[in-house]
């Protein structure tokens, strides 16, 4: 067996050392004593090999946000390693993993290289104070005479010089220093620049392994066949059929999803499945449709629960001497990563293997030492490269699938879900309808604010977060922090949710709830400007005053680039809107025009950003322009429905995204910050959708209150 | 009855279901992963070879349909990454997640191999049937046009 995906020893020794060791930055070195002569292994992150080649462990999927590239240069950076010697290693959640490094594999909410930029920084620093020690004990001066070069200790007075390989032995006896000093920003060579992606060169070529290209011998290829409803189940099926298909090894009746058909090469799985003769009890929700779920997306589906309620909002909104209201309705959203779920699992006896595109691998290992009834210790799960996650995989239904599968056919198995299956079963983006008020004093200041929000709750659905404490009181903070937090200023203000609830399954889709809340926020104060006679643009400044700097800051950088206020050519109408995502800020102009088919088409987008540092501007400005891309397809063309109990959009001729050539270009404009890193993932998502209706409205002088843009909503405002 | 198909210069023959997708033949049987599935509908390109230099969507094309013909896939569009639009997509950045690019960089090549110095109206016809999520569309058009101009001096 020659498996395409090996498991690294060394990535399985480091992180189990870790364990074992304590300390998670700071733990002593891994495999003991006669080891430590072989590498330099300070701590759970790096080692450093005779050769001076320099091993930096990657515990975050790579999913396209440059994690491959970004963290690695964290740790090198403090190391002060040679760039070109360093390779990264993907790390395996193995038989020990210490509690405290559990936190860095899960890879979400744009948290990567905010939550490691201290750890992964010290981790190089403790390692780079290790070997300046060891040589300055070996020249016998005085380490405050030592410095580093990339790769090599040296010794300022003499001009000696140690490189890092030749040190491995004598940094391996040196204790590892607790408070190791980090760089002062004037000595950063790696941190600021446009380091090219590690991860590259295997994406041009076709080498980089993703989940569905793991190989292992005797892999069988499995597709499920499921109930196209909601909670349907099967009542009786025949696999006679399936059976008779070349290449079809098993069939296999799953409890919870359907039928499975296991084969030799995925073609003839899915001819199996196609062969299935199956009877679906559909169950409870065999009529869902659109119709019902608006009604359980009802205002009054429930008692509101207020998350802010600064000054008495309701009220001072029954007396205000102005009063506007509008409410706005978001559908439900499909991720359509381009790389459909998949999972590859190996049960064997005394441990099971799994490999996938997974967003949170130590979940994962939890949940397949359930399913198998092996010992945590004996699971081991490999994180392949993401084939786009944008939240989906972080639900592992698919994974555990293919536990599920391989534990049934004692085989290897891969398990993939075919587009339809990915579409069809997808955690969707909750659908979301928001009621927004504001009242205007005599004097024509902003006196009251209301946002309620009413949406599935992500949490609601899962054990774990039905306990926490919002959710039992019928909030979802989730879906409140945003509107909570806008930059617009009023004595009264009011942010309620009404947790709806539907029989759609819904998860985190790139940016959670503030791709519609946004939405909802940034076309009311648009509504708001324009009801007053006022300049869109300036009436957000008028609002923010002093209160929100750094909203203003990329609100003004983002007019200022797109040269708004300046004409543009007949027919085309700008739009502007600012989001502020965890600690990222945000604002985008988008410029279009929309032709006689009701079809906008968006020609700019200039997309100012504060990230806070940014570690690697050429990874920020990819991210910031995709996170555009990905948030206006759902501005114009994202929607999913439902009729007789069934998705309606099953591959990407229904559930469409941007396509090449309704493609604007986009313009990314960084600010310069000290502020630590805050994560680029998903801020710049939620902004999109209100720049452009913004424009749009201003194009045809009718606000579109409901997403997504289409030729035929547009037609039926005007 | 066996098929013979040439893969990247290599004969190789099969015996199996003389129906089944290429796509499926590249990767299950050939172990050449790099040409991904996407949809299996010719939907969205990310399973495009050329067969016989003309860029095809493998997940559409039966195996008996391209028997005796000359198949390229991502693996032998260069031995080395060195083909021009492999490094116009590393000169300018171009993947992120990556899963889509093996048939971004297929079609492109196939693009400029037939059309050296492609209009952006020509680069739009060729380029629409391949769909990113991550959104490097704006990235994939400077490739192209930085890999045209390369050819042109």
């Amino acid at each position: 067996m020659n498996p395409c995906v090996r498991v690294s020893r060394r990535s399985f020794l480091a992180i189990a050392g870790a364990g074992a060791a304590g300390p998670l930055v700071l733990g002593t070195r891994i495999g003991g004593a006669g080891e430590s002569t072989k590498e330099f292994n300070p701590n759970a992150w790096l080692s450093i090999a005779r050769s001076g080649e320099t091993t930096i462990w990657l515990t975050k999927a790579e999913m396209g946000q440059g994690v491959y590239t970004a963290l690695p240069m964290l740790v090198a950076e403090e190391l002060e390693a040679d760039w070109s010697r360093v390779r990264v290693v993907q790390a395996v959640v193995g038989p020990v993993v210490e509690p405290r490094l559990v936190e860095f594999f899960g890879t979400g909410g744009s948290s990567s290289v905010k939550s490691s930029w201290e750890p992964l920084r010290r981790a190089g620093a403790a390692a780079r104070e290790m070997l300046i020690r060891a040589a300055a004990e070996r020249w016998n001066v005085p380490v405050s005479e030592c410095g580093t070069e990339p790769g090599s200790v040296i010794h300022r007075t003499s001009g000696r010089r140690a490189p890092y390989g030749t040190l491995v032995e004598a940094a391996s006896r040196i204790s590892v220093p607790e408070h190791p000093k980090l760089k002062d920003r004037s000595e950063w060579r790696l941190i600021g620049k446009r380091v090219a992606r590690l991860d590259t060169p295997g994406k041009v070529d076709g080498s980089a392994t993703f989940g569905s290209d793991v190989r292992v011998s005797g892999l069988l290829f499995a597709v499920v066949a499921r109930c196209p409803v909601y909670g349907g189940t099967v009542a009786s099926f025949d696999a006679k059929r399936a059976m008779a298909v070349p290449g079809v090894r098993h069939v296999i009746a799953l409890r919870d999803t359907g039928i499975a058909v296991a084969a030799d090469t995925t073609w003839a799985a899915l001819e199996g499945r196609e062969a299935l003769d199956i009877r679906w009890n559909e169950g409870p929700h065999a009529d869902l449709d659109d119709v019902r779920i608006a009604k359980l997306l009802n205002y009054f589906a429930g008692p509101a629960v207020a998350d802010r309620n600064d000054g008495d909002a309701l009220r001072v909104l029954e007396t205000c001497s102005r009063r506007l209201a509008a409410t706005y309705v978001v559908p439900f959203a499909a991720h359509c990563a381009i790389e459909p779920l998949n999972c590859t699992a190996w049960v064997h006896s005394d441990k099971c293997e799994i490999w996938g595109p997974l967003q949170y691998a130590d979940v994962l290992q939890k949940d397949a030492a359930e399913i198998t009834g092996l010992p945590l210790s004996a699971i081991l799960v490999h994180t392949t490269f993401v084939g786009g996650g944008f939240g989906r995989k972080a639900e592992h239904d698919f994974a555990r699938e293919a536990v599920l599968l391989a534990k049934e056919t004692k085989s290897p198995v891969q398990l993939f879900w075919p587009r339809e299956d990915d579409i069809m079963h997808d955690h969707f983006r909750p659908a979301s309808r928001h009621f927004l008020s504001a009242g205007f004093d005599p004097q024509g200041h902003l006196a009251a604010w209301s946002h309620r929000i009413v949406a599935p709750s992500l949490r609601a659905q899962w054990d774990w977060g039905r306990k926490a404490e919002d959710i039992q009181r019928g909030l979802d903070k989730w879906a409140t922090a945003g509107p909570g937090d806008v930059a617009y200023q009023a004595a009264n203000f009011r942010v309620d949710y009404v947790m709806a609830q539907t029989p759609v399954p819904v998860g985190a889709w790139r940016s959670v709830y503030a791709s519609q809340t946004t939405f909802a926020d940034e076309c009311f104060v648009d509504e708001l400007a324009v009801a007053l006679g006022k300049d869109p643009y300036t009436f957000r400044l008028d609002l923010i005053g002093s209160a929100a700097p750094l909203q203003r800051a990329v609100l003004e950088r983002a007019a200022r680039e797109a040269g708004w206020g300046k004409p543009l050519p007949p027919g085309r109408a700008r739009g502007i809107a600012v989001c502020k995502y965890g600690e990222t800020y945000v604002a985008q102009v988008a410029e279009v025009s929309v032709d006689r088919n009701a079809q906008v088409r968006v020609h700019r987008v200039v997309c100012a950003a504060d990230c806070g540092i940014v570690v690697n501007p050429a990874i920020v400005e990819s991210q910031l322009e995709g996170s555009v891309l990905y948030g206006l397809s759902a501005a114009l063309k994202g929607e999913i429905t439902f009729a007789h109990g069934r998705c309606q959009q099953n591959n990407f001729h229904n559930a469409q995204i941007l396509r090449f050539s309704e493609a604007p270009e986009v313009e990314v404009h960084l600010l310069g910050s000290d502020r630590a890193p805050s994560g680029v993932g998903e801020p710049a998502v939620p902004v999109i959708a209100p720049a452009v209706a913004n424009a749009v409205s201003a194009a045809m002088g009718r606000r579109i209150r409901q997403l997504p843009l289409t030729p035929g909503r547009l037609k039926q405002a005007s | 009855m066996s098929l013979l198909v040439t893969v990247n210069g290599v004969a190789h023959s099969f015996d199996g279901d003389p129906n089944i997708r290429l796509l499926w033949v590249l990767r299950d049987v050939l172990t050449l992963t790099g040409t991904k599935y996407g949809c299996g509908m010719g939907l969205c390109g990310a399973c495009t070879v050329h067969v016989n230099g003309q860029p095809v969507r493998s997940c559409q094309v039966d195996l008996n349909a391209v028997a005796g013909k000359r198949i390229t896939t991502i693996e032998g569009l260069s031995i080395d990454r060195s083909h021009p639009i492999q490094q116009a997509w590393i000169a300018e950045d171009v993947p992120q997640c990556g899963y889509c690019q093996s048939g971004q960089i297929m079609t492109a090549a196939a693009l400029l191999a037939a059309t050296p110095n492609p209009t952006g109206a020509q680069i739009d016809q060729a380029m629409d049937g391949n769909l990113c999520r991550c959104g490097t569309y704006p990235r994939i058009r400077r490739a192209i046009k930085r890999a045209a101009q390369g050819a042109r001096k």
